[in-house]
Order: C-alpha cells, then sequence, then structure tokens
C-alpha cells in the first residue's frame, strides 16, 4: 500500500506548485498593496463603473451563449441517443474534429471569415448585397463562444440521455402519454443532469474568456477577462488584477453552489 | 370461460434476417391468465411487445374488442404494461408514479388520491406513497409497477417476465399475490415467462412457445400431462422420452417390453415418442415390474430421491420417496394412464422443436 501511495506524489508535486501556491499568490496579491499591506481596494475596484459594465457585459453574453448552446445542443445529442451505436460515433467525430485542432486558431479564422474585408463581406459583395458590419459586435463575440463551446454542451447531455432505460420510455407511452407529454414530463426532467452538467461547462469558459472578445470583438468591447488581463499585462497592476478575479472567482463559486442544489446526483459538478 | 378479448392473426415479425414470429395465430379470452411459456428467443416478448404497441408486426391483425388495433400507439390502447426491469420513474415519489397515467387522462385530484390508495393497499404497500423508487427493494418496486399500471383500469395486463430479478421466496409470494391480484380486478393477465414452474402455479391457459411457433395450447394439467411433442415433454418439468411403436390401440412397445397404456387412434406398428414423468415410475421388487433394471446413481432433492434406473440400455430418471442405493436390481412398473405416447416430428412446428434438441 505504501509504496502505491508513492505514485500520486507527482500528482501532489504538481497540485502544490501550480494550483495551490499560484492560488495562494493570487489572494495575497488581491488582499494587499503594492507596500504589502493588508486592504480590500482591489476587491472594491470591482465596483468601479467601467469594471462593473465588463462583469455585466461578459454575463449577459455568455449567458446568452449558454441559452443557444443549450437550445441547439439538446436536440441534436437526442438525436445521437436515438441512433445506433455505430452511426453514432460518426456524428460524434464530426462534432469532436473541430476541437482536434487550437483553440485560437479556430477563433482567428472565425476573425479571418468576419472581417470587414473577409470571406462572407467578399461573398457579399460578389453578389452586389451590402457589407455587413460582423467583426468586433457583440453578436460576434457570441458567435465565438457557441462555435467554441457547443460540444462541451453536446456531450454531457448526450451521455445522459444514452442512459435513460428505454422501457421507462415504454412505460410512460404505456401509461398514456404521447410524444410530447413523455418528453416534457420523463425525458426533459431526467436528463437534467446532463443540462446542469452542460450549463456548468460552457457558462463558466464563457464568463471568463478573454481570447475570443480579443479576437472577435476589438478593443471596443471590454468583458471583465479582458480587464483583468490588462490590468496585469498593460497596467502590470498584479494587486488589482488578483483583487477583480477574488471577485470573480466568488461569482463562479456562487454559481457552483447553486447548480450543486439543483443537482442531486453529483453529475454536473464532476467539471 | 367467456368471450374471445384479444384475437391475434397471423402475425409475422422478423428483425433483419431472423423471423421471430411466423404466422402466430392465437386467442386470449376475458378474465384469464394466459402464460406465453419459452426459452429465450422464442419470440414471446416480441409477441408480448406487439400487443403493447412498442413494436409493429409485418404483416397479421391484433384485433381487441372485435376492432384492430395494429395502428393505434401504446398510449391508445386499452392494455398496460409491467416491465421485467420496473421501468419506474426515478424522478418521482411513488405516488406520484401510480399518478402518471391518471394525471395524463386529466382526472380529478380526489379520484387520484383515492386511486393511489386502493392501489398501495392492493399491493400491500400502504404508507409508501412518499418515498422515492430507489428506496424499495426489487419486489417492492415491481409491485409498485403492478399499483401504477392497474389504476388506469385495463382490460387486460401484459406482464413481461415480472419476476425474473427477483430471488426464488420472494417469487413465490409473488405468485400467489399476482393471483390473488387477478382474481380480485377481474381483468386477463398476459403474462410472459421462461419459468414453467411459475407458469403452472399462476396461470388458466399456458401457451408453450419454441423458436417463433406455438407448440401447445391448454391448460396446466394438459400440458404437463398430456404434452404434445418432445419439446413440451422435455422443456416442462423432468421427463424420460423414449422411442417406442405403437403396436396397436392401448398397447405400446418400449424398452425391448409390452406395456399397457391408454392412448388410441395412432394406428398399428406405428412409430411414436413415449413420455413417462419420473414420479410416475413405481420401483417394486426385481419381477414383479414390466422390466427389471439396476439403480446407478443416487442424490437426495430434498421432497424425493432422484435415481437413475438403467433398463434394457436406457437410463430412466426417476424421482421417488423410497430410497434404493446404488447398485440394487428393481422392478419398473408404470400405470397405465402415466405412459403419454406423441407422434413422431413430422409438422413444421415439431420440426422447430426438434432443431432445439
Amino acid at each position: 500500500m505504501k509504496s502505491r501511495k508513492l505514485l500520486t506524489d507527482p500528482y501532489l508535486f504538481w497540485a502544490v506548485s501550480f494550483i495551490i501556491i499560484p492560488l495562494l499568490m493570487i489572494v495575497y496579491y488581491g488582499l494587499t498593496t503594492t507596500g504589502g499591506t493588508f486592504t480590500l481596494d482591489n476587491l472594491a475596484m470591482m465596483a468601479q463603473p467601467e469594471n462593473l459594465k465588463a462583469l455585466g457585459l461578459a454575463l449577459f453574453l455568455s449567458l446568452v451563449s449558454t441559452v443557444i448552446c443549450l437550445v441547439l445542443a439538446y436536440p441534436l445529442a437526442m438525436i445521437l441517443s436515438e441512433k445506433q451505436v455505430n452511426q453514432t460515433s460518426f456524428i460524434v467525430l464530426i462534432f469532436i474534429l473541430p476541437m482536434w485542432m487550437n483553440f485560437l486558431l479556430r477563433t482567428l479564422a472565425w476573425q479571418t471569415l468576419l472581417e470587414k474585408n473577409g470571406v462572407i463581406n467578399s461573398v457579399l459583395s460578389f453578389f452586389h448585397l451590402p457589407e455587413q458590419s460582423l467583426i468586433n459586435t457583440p453578436a460576434a463575440i457570441v458567435l465565438g463562444m457557441v462555435y467554441n463551446f457547443l460540444p462541451f454542451m453536446v456531450l454531457p447531455i448526450y451521455n445522459v440521455l444514452s442512459k435513460i432505460d428505454q422501457d421507462v420510455i415504454c412505460a410512460a407511452r404505456d401509461l398514456g402519454a404521447n410524444g410530447l407529454q413523455t418528453f416534457t414530463q420523463i425525458i426533459l426532467p431526467l436528463s437534467i443532469p446532463g443540462i446542469i452538467s452542460g450549463i456548468t461547462m460552457v457558462f463558466v469558459p464563457a464568463l471568463t474568456t478573454f481570447v475570443i472578445s480579443d479576437l472577435l470583438g476589438g478593443s471596443k468591447i471590454l468583458l471583465i477577462g479582458n480587464v483583468i488581463e490588462q490590468e496585469f499585462k498593460q497596467g502590470s497592476n498584479w494587486h488589482t488584477g488578483s483583487g477583480l478575479s477574488l471577485v470573480l472567482m466568488i461569482f463562479i463559486i456562487a454559481s457552483m453552489a447553486l447548480i450543486a442544489k439543483y443537482d442531486k446526483d453529483g453529475e454536473g459538478t464532476a467539471f | 370461460m367467456s368471450n374471445k378479448l384479444i384475437d391475434i392473426v397471423d402475425i409475422t415479425k422478423s428483425f433483419d434476417e431472423t423471423v421471430v414470429l411466423d404466422k402466430l395465430n392465437l386467442y386470449i379470452r376475458e378474465n384469464e391468465f394466459l402464460t406465453l411459456l419459452g426459452p429465450s428467443g422464442c419470440g414471446k416478448t416480441t409477441l408480448l411487445r406487439i400487443l403493447g404497441g412498442f413494436e409493429a408486426p409485418d404483416s397479421g391483425d391484433i384485433i381487441f374488442d372485435r376492432k384492430s388495433i395494429n395502428h393505434l400507439p401504446p398510449n391508445q390502447r386499452q392494455l398496460n404494461t409491467v416491465f421485467q426491469k420496473y421501468a419506474l420513474f426515478s424522478h418521482m415519489s411513488i405516488a406520484e408514479n401510480i399518478a402518471f397515467g391518471l394525471k395524463i387522462k386529466g382526472k380529478s385530484k380526489s379520484y387520484i388520491r383515492d386511486k393511489i390508495r386502493y392501489a398501495l393497499k392492493l399491493v400491500n404497500l400502504e404508507g409508501y406513497g412518499d418515498r422515492t423508487p430507489d428506496s424499495l427493494s426489487g419486489g417492492q418496486q415491481q409491485r409498485i409497477a403492478i399499483a401504477r399500471a392497474i389504476v388506469n383500469e385495463p382490460k387486460v395486463l401484459l406482464l413481461d417476465e415480472p419476476l425474473g430479478a427477483l430471488d426464488l421466496k420472494l417469487r413465490q409470494d409473488m405468485q400467489y399475490e399476482l393471483i390473488r391480484l387477478k382474481n380480485e380486478l377481474g381483468i386477463t393477465f398476459v403474462y410472459v415467462t421462461h419459468d414453467q414452474e411459475e407458469a403452472l402455479t399462476m396461470s388458466d391457459t399456458i401457451v408453450v412457445m419454441n423458436q417463433g411457433y406455438i407448440q401447445q395450447i391448454g391448460t396446466p394439467e394438459d400440458i404437463y400431462n398430456e404434452p404434445q411433442n418432445a419439446f413440451v415433454a422435455d422443456f416442462i418439468g423432468d421427463s424420460n422420452i423414449l422411442p417406442a411403436t405403437m403396436v396397436e390401440d392401448k398397447v405400446v412397445k418400449m424398452l425391448g417390453s409390452i406395456w399397457q397404456c391408454v392412448d388410441t387412434g395412432f394406428g398399428r406398428n406405428t412409430p411414436v415418442d413415449a413420455v413417462i414423468r419420473p414420479e410416475d415410475i413405481d420401483l417394486v421388487k426385481p419381477g414383479e415390474g414390466t422390466i427389471d433394471g439396476v439403480v446407478t446413481n443416487l442424490i437426495f432433492k430434498g421432497v424425493h430421491y432422484e435415481m437413475d434406473v438403467l433398463a434394457n440400455n436406457y437410463e430412466l430418471l426417476v424421482h421417488s420417496t423410497d430410497m434404493f442405493p446404488v447398485g440394487t436390481e428393481v422392478g419398473v412398473r408404470v400405470d397405465p394412464f402415466d405412459i403419454q405416447i406423441m407422434r413422431k416430428p413430422e409438422s413444421e412446428d415439431a420440426e422447430a422443436a426438434a432443431i432445439e434438441e
């Protein structure tokens, strides 16, 4: 048993040096001034109007993206779960394929498509249609979020749906429920753990992203992720950056706690 | 018994290339406890799923109360199903599970409340309404599944191996429970099982199936005492199936000797199969039986002893409460009405049975 425990040591080393120490450093920086004295000013920076606006926009856009992902993913997951296994693997492959490419590369590809002189506008002008301003809009950011995070919504829902016993669905039909009633009263409630898991896996990364908003939103649209990034890189103000990160972390932990309350089986917290 | 309730006409069903049911005909009477009995893969569950509306037959008709119900989806059929693995709704309480069908039909709250109480009482689980399915044992869950089905007052209850997942003692208790329920409700039960003891205990009518064909239809007594072919004889209980020749009416030649029997109408010198149940063989002193043999094996089974007796190079299986040690010379005697004569396989149905052997 003792030698087995040794096997966990590399991970323990990893966790301490790259997760726990950095986290403690963020907490230290977030709660101190440049001089090293204790302060709550860094946390209070979140209350500044431009930071509040960035947080609000980030919350709004990630919520919209999450809802769009859910609406797109649920029917797809349902279709997948009803197919034979060999057919499923092909469709899943198509969905997973883009995920094998680098995240930045995918987002840069959207930038090229949406640009003022990009592919979409070239096609539009070829057909003498008016050019659209697509890039640097909130819609472009939402598009980027949905595109990048959709698979994280599909897979947990698919997982839960494919585990529902066909006899349970037959039983509902047998007891007089039509297709719609079977869906709303049996399938949907039984798939809630998957939905919650999917929401967590889309909402949290979308809330904290700064790359998507950087590339598709330009410098005009700032999300809370961009603000924190700027504090660290341009402002070199690690104290304010850490303070804002702490507040954001509290937001995320609070939303996870809320989710855990509705998710008794604990499947959503697998994230 | 009374009228035909369900008429199954020429039902054929195949999955991919495999024919599961081939032009099957059967009728089910009102208030009947009918059991579809057969080994796995004989088509009994498929037939039940076709009745329930979960599978569509390739051809043929299901007539319910003189109307074809082929085109009706499960939710519009006047029958309810109890599934093998209970299929309770895990996100609902027991009471909500039972109320499901009634709520769909828009029954009033007080009606539903009364029905839940009635159903829980019927299955001896009063006071369990607020519990969740997960907190119940397998037997309790199955009783809830039955309660959930019967509150809808179906004309027919379909049961798909409902006791398959339970242990022996519980299974026996539930058999009596099901008979009691059937008598109290006065509705038709169509029961699927591969357990011959279950079938014999509960049924009014047993339909023995093999490889998509009906082998025999009859009361439990008919099926047990007068199996029509070797498959039925072999599948229901233990039996000795012996090659024999019908010398003339009521006289059969087997094991090198002439025996008296009660069967007639097989003609003269016709090759047949003779079935003798192990408990119908009497072991007596050598010379006092029709033939003599030697005990070659002895096992104590609780209620009786199980012995192998070698007679005329044929090993007979014998059940007896008297014990004869291995090596004992015995005489073998069988009462004429305990010898059941069957025709050799010649029909398509009987052939299907022969392949299985």
